[in-house]
């Protein structure tokens, strides 16, 4: 179980990377989010997997990490600020620059090529 | 404490000529003057406490954690230094008012003089090195300003910065030689560094230290190479010139060499570096001075040459040349004072300062040609004056090194050979001016000067004729302290008389002035053959020098930054691959020794439903509504594994964040392009690629060699005391609002701040907006579907009710503050999508950034509370009650901190979508300034 859960974080850390590394300001706070999936799930992990856990006190002896959930609890809802307040500045860039590139300005060289494809 | 007061009262009169401007100039000189004159006073009323070597010390703790105090000392050195700075700075005081002409501002110039004498009265003073070294760039800072005093004027503007430039760099210098004096030594405090000499000198960075410093003191005190500075700040003002360039500042360094003489002087490292750059500078300013035709350039290259002379004397590193080296800086202080007074007045009389131009003075001011005329020849070393004293020691301290071996005769020859330039020179500034026919087409007739701009210059040139006359009576105790606080108690023997017999010094001497005599009268000559060199221009070439390092700079920053967020990116990614992959190649064996769970069916398809979302949100991403929507996959999926592996707070936040986040990227995505142009290259693809996939493989091995293994936890901590400590059975939940109440409030206050920096970026933002999607399909134009709005009705009153539930529970049962505030959110945006802004508007009176303030108050108010019982803040507590018909049930102050929690979150969430949706319709929230 924890090779495919160690995966599973593998996978959106690379996918929030690559869409991290985009020139376009949409795929960058997507890529964000799937980072943030991936983070929050790896500090999730710092407790351990356990299945079955009691969440609460004096349903069963075998109790879940409580701390890295709090944590993690507190970065969900941190995480959905930061990425309220990209967007809202991805907006207000595209506003006031007439382009949603991550530069503020969309280079040159890459216009090329949008032309020779 | 009373040495505190004398830099004090200085900084104190700052303040004194901007409020007495009004008063007339004559009442704001003497007001200014009061505080220096205080200052003097003290000073000198501190002479009894200190004998031979010995200093007093005052101090006041600042930092003592880090062992950082203001400290203060006061020694003979000290002494000589503080009387010479507020002296000479109460005669500037009392000339500039007569200088200055009636457009000139004359507060400005004293609160600049006034900052200038407080930064000098630190450096002497200080008995802490790094507090010397801030008080040493606040010279070079004030000096900037008082060059800069015309500041419509371009010379005055470019000599400023180049002041700046050269002494700033040298003061970084030797901001890194003190901070290595400081690790050699274990403490900045002056005294541990001047009684650990043996231990810097014999230490593997003396030589670096060395360097430093002496890059320091030789940009401060403008020696070779770093002297070109000094006849550009002759653009300031004349009483600056006599106060800052020839008494005091350029004196800081030499100040800072007889400081630490005893630190660091003796080596032969020493005697190479400082001796021939002192023999150097003499001779170049010697030589120089005699091709000026600026009267005040002559004296800056003079002062050069002088300042050279000292050095030299410090670099040979006998206690006879320290002693000399101290004579000459009083002496050098008074007659070039003087100096620049007079040429100041002459300045001020004529209009002018060419030398080809203002000849035969004599007969328009005999009085001040007198004075003139004794400061020179006390500048040539001529006898019954003072600097023919300090340059007998000088000559005779020459012929007493051998550090060249067979070739030390060099060293006095060439002496000889500046003597002769100093003589040339002082003969030029007397004979030229004062005599050598008419004067040529000067703007004004001369005069002599009002009578109280001469007493400055009177009681400097009587000094120099008394010190130069009763040399032991006058200046022989002063001299006395300042020479044993410079070599540490250990006074040589010496005599201070006019008349010592026919030795080779005196033979030097004489050698010197018939040499100066034939040089001056023969100068045609001399003038031809420099003539043939090219002009240098100081200036010119420091602002080319500049303009080079400022264009490299630019080249070097073009190759290393091009200004791209995505190579930043990548660049921090690479960054972070070298330093991890670095460290978990120590790693031996990825797999531990925890047991594993086995892998169910249901697990297998969430984590393939997760990656499959995640890697179809990678493909699609240029489809951007499609994106959107396997993001959301990967976001419930997310919420599932939560859900499987015992969080069930987690799993609830997460499916309501997910919600938010959609409804929230769903608006954003109607003002953004729905498509991404396909605009990176094959290569580039590949590039991230292989990046995400190396560091999504990193971040996946460090979460199994995680998981693997075992690990001590402070939970245990949590779980015994939630119940007993906390009053709650959700671990969870007690632990945000209670054991971790702080960092839940500051949370919430940053989830409060970036709602409220939205409102402000949606606030005026003017965006298209595009009435059908990419592909040319129209927006549907019903905007409020009818069974949404039904069912969204009958649904508000449940969610509310839900999130009252989960709110109540929170503290025993999954759920709580964060949860409940996020439910309640999506309620109510559910009513903003089916009924619209206007509709809830007219239903819904909330100011939601009030909403945010009074959570965040609440949760601040529940902590404070418990101040009122005596304790510490966020103190919970908790008890049972008994109601009939409800039964038992538990109040915690928790309680009220989760309210605060919930309110926060309700406000910002709301805050945030209900105004980016209101951007959807008529009504966007505009500011008034772009109104």
């Amino acid at each position: 179980m924890e090779a495919l859960y160690a995966a599973c974080v593998g996978v959106l850390t690379a996918s929030g990377v690559f869409l991290l590394l985009r020139g376009r300001t949409f795929p960058v706070v997507v890529g964000l989010t799937l980072l943030s999936y991936g983070v929050n799930l790896f500090l999730f992990a710092s407790g351990r997997l356990s299945v079955g856990g009691a969440a609460v006190l004096g349903t069963s002896s075998d109790h879940s990490d409580p701390l890295p959930q709090a944590l993690v609890l507190t970065a969900i809802v941190i995480g959905f600020a930061m990425t309220a307040f990209v967007v809202i500045l991805a907006m207000r860039a595209r506003g006031d620059l007439g382009n949603d590139h991550v530069d503020g300005r969309v280079p040159v060289i890459d216009a090329d090529s949008e032309e020779r494809t | 404490m009373t040495l505190m007061w004398i830099p004090l009262l200085p900084l104190l009169g700052a303040l004194v000529p901007i409020l007495t401007a009004s008063l007339g100039r004559t009442a704001c000189a003497w007001a200014t003057a009061a505080l220096p004159a205080l200052a003097l006073i003290l000073t000198l009323s501190l002479i009894p406490q200190i004998e031979g070597s010995s200093s007093i010390l005052a101090q006041l703790d600042w930092i003592p954690a880090l062992n950082l105090s203001i400290s203060f000392r006061f020694d003979g050195l000290a002494l000589l230094f503080a009387i010479l700075i507020l002296g000479i700075g109460l005669l500037v005081i009392l000339y500039a008012r007569y200088y200055l002409s009636a457009q000139d501002s004359l507060p400005r110039l004293y609160a600049y003089l006034m900052l200038f004498m407080t930064a000098m009265l630190g450096i002497v003073l200080s008995g802490n090195l790094l507090q010397l070294w801030v008080f040493w760039e606040f010279t070079s800072i004030s000096s900037f300003l008082l060059i800069s005093y015309w500041w419509h004027n371009s010379e005055a503007r470019r000599g400023a910065r180049m002041a700046l430039t050269v002494t700033g760099a040298g003061g970084l210098a030797l901001l890194a030689g003190i901070l290595l004096l400081g690790k050699i030594v274990g403490s900045y405090e002056l005294d541990a560094v001047l009684a650990s000499g043996d231990l810097i000198r014999s230490h593997a960075w003396y030589p670096v230290t060395l360097v430093l410093v002496l890059l320091g003191v030789f940009t401060k005190s403008a020696q070779f190479p770093f002297h070109f500075w000094l006849p550009h700040a002759m653009a300031a003002p004349t009483p600056v010139s006599a106060y800052l360039h020839s008494a005091t500042m350029v004196k800081a360094g030499l100040f800072l060499m007889a400081r630490l003489y005893p630190a660091l002087a003796g080596t032969d490292l020493w005697f190479v570096l400082v001796s021939l750059t002192g023999l150097t500078t003499l001779l170049v300013g010697a030589y120089f001075a005699l091709f000026k035709h600026d009267l005040k350039g002559l004296l800056a290259y003079s002062t050069v040459s002088h300042l050279g002379l000292i050095t030299l004397l410090f670099g040979l590193g006998t206690k006879l040349g320290a002693v000399a080296a101290v004579f000459h800086i009083i002496n050098h202080a008074t007659f070039k004072a003087s100096l620049f007074m007079a040429a100041g007045i002459i300045d001020h009389e004529c209009g002018s300062r060419d030398m080809r131009r203002i000849n035969g003075l004599w007969k328009y001011m005999p009085y001040t040609a007198v004075l003139a005329m004794v400061a020179a020849l006390a500048m040539a070393g001529v006898p019954l004056l003072n600097g023919f004293l300090s340059k007998e020691m000088f000559f005779a301290e020459t012929l007493q090194q051998h550090f060249l071996g067979s070739l030390s005769w060099i060293i006095p020859v060439l002496a000889t050979l500046a003597g002769v330039f100093s003589v040339a020179y002082s003969i030029r500034f007397i004979h030229d001016v004062f005599f050598n026919g008419e004067p040529i087409n000067l703007p004004k007739t001369p005069h002599e000067p009002p009578r109280y701009m001469k007493v400055p210059v009177e009681i400097l040139v009587g000094l120099c004729l008394l010190v130069g006359i009763f040399p032991s009576l006058v200046v022989g105790p002063l001299l006395a302290l300042a020479s044993s606080a410079v070599l540490g108690g250990d006074l040589p023997e010496y005599s201070l008389a006019i008349w010592h017999g026919i030795n080779t010094p005196l033979i030097m001497s004489l050698v010197a002035m018939s040499g100066g005599l034939l040089v001056y009268f023969n100068r045609r000559y001399i003038y031809a053959f420099q003539k043939q060199f090219p002009e240098f221009d100081a200036n010119e070439a420091f602002e080319r020098a500049v303009r080079r390092l400022v264009a490299a700079a630019g080249w070097l920053m073009e190759r290393l930054d091009k200004v791209s967020l995505q190579r930043y990116l990548l660049m921090m990614l690479l960054m972070w691959v070298v330093l991890v992959a670095s460290s978990m190649l120590d790693l031996v064996k990825l797999t531990g020794n925890r047991p594993q769970l086995p892998v169910d069916g249901v697990s297998l398809a969430v984590a393939l439903l997760l990656c499959c979302g995640a890697l179809a949100t990678v493909i699609y991403n240029r489809h951007r509504v499609l994106a959107l929507l396997t993001l959301s996959v990967v976001g419930l999926a997310v919420s599932l594994v939560f859900a499987r592996f015992s969080a069930p707070d987690l799993a609830l936040t997460q499916l309501v964040v997910e919600v938010v986040t959609l409804i929230l990227l769903m608006l954003a995505l109607f003002f953004l392009p729905q498509r991404t142009p396909r605009e990176s290259r094959p290569g580039r693809i590949l590039r991230d690629l292989s990046l995400a996939v190396v560091i999504g493989g990193l971040m996946g091995s460090i979460c199994y060699a995680m998981m693997t293994r075992s690990f001590s936890t402070i939970s245990d901590f949590f779980l015994l005391n939630s119940k007993t400590g906390g009053g709650g059975d959700n671990v969870v939940n007690v632990i945000l609002v209670d054991f971790r109440g702080f960092d839940t409030l500051g949370e919430i206050t940053v989830l409060g701040i970036a709602a409220l920096g939205i409102y402000n970026l949606l606030a005026g933002l003017r965006l298209f907006m595009p009435s059908g999607d990419a592909d040319g399909r129209q927006w549907a134009r019903d905007r409020h579907p009818l069974i949404l709005a039904t069912i969204s009705q009958s649904v508000l009153p449940l969610a509310l009710l839900v999130s009252v539930f989960i709110f109540l529970r929170g503290h025993n049962m999954p759920g709580g503050g964060f949860i409940a505030g996020l439910v309640t959110a999506v309620a109510l945006i559910l009513q903003y999508v089916a009924q619209g802004v206007d509709w809830m508007k007219e239903r819904l009176q909330l100011v939601y950034p009030r909403v945010i303030a009074c959570g965040v108050l609440l949760s601040t108010l529940t902590g404070a509370a418990s101040w009122l019982f005596g304790r510490p803040f966020l103190t919970s507590w908790f008890d049972h009650f008994h109601l009939p018909l409800v039964g038992d049930f538990e109040l915690a102050s928790a309680m009220t901190f989760d309210l605060g929690v919930y309110l926060t979150v309700v406000g910002s969430t709301l805050l945030i979508l209900a105004n980016l949706g209101q951007m959807t319709t008529s009504e966007r929230p505009v500011t008034k300034e772009q109104d």
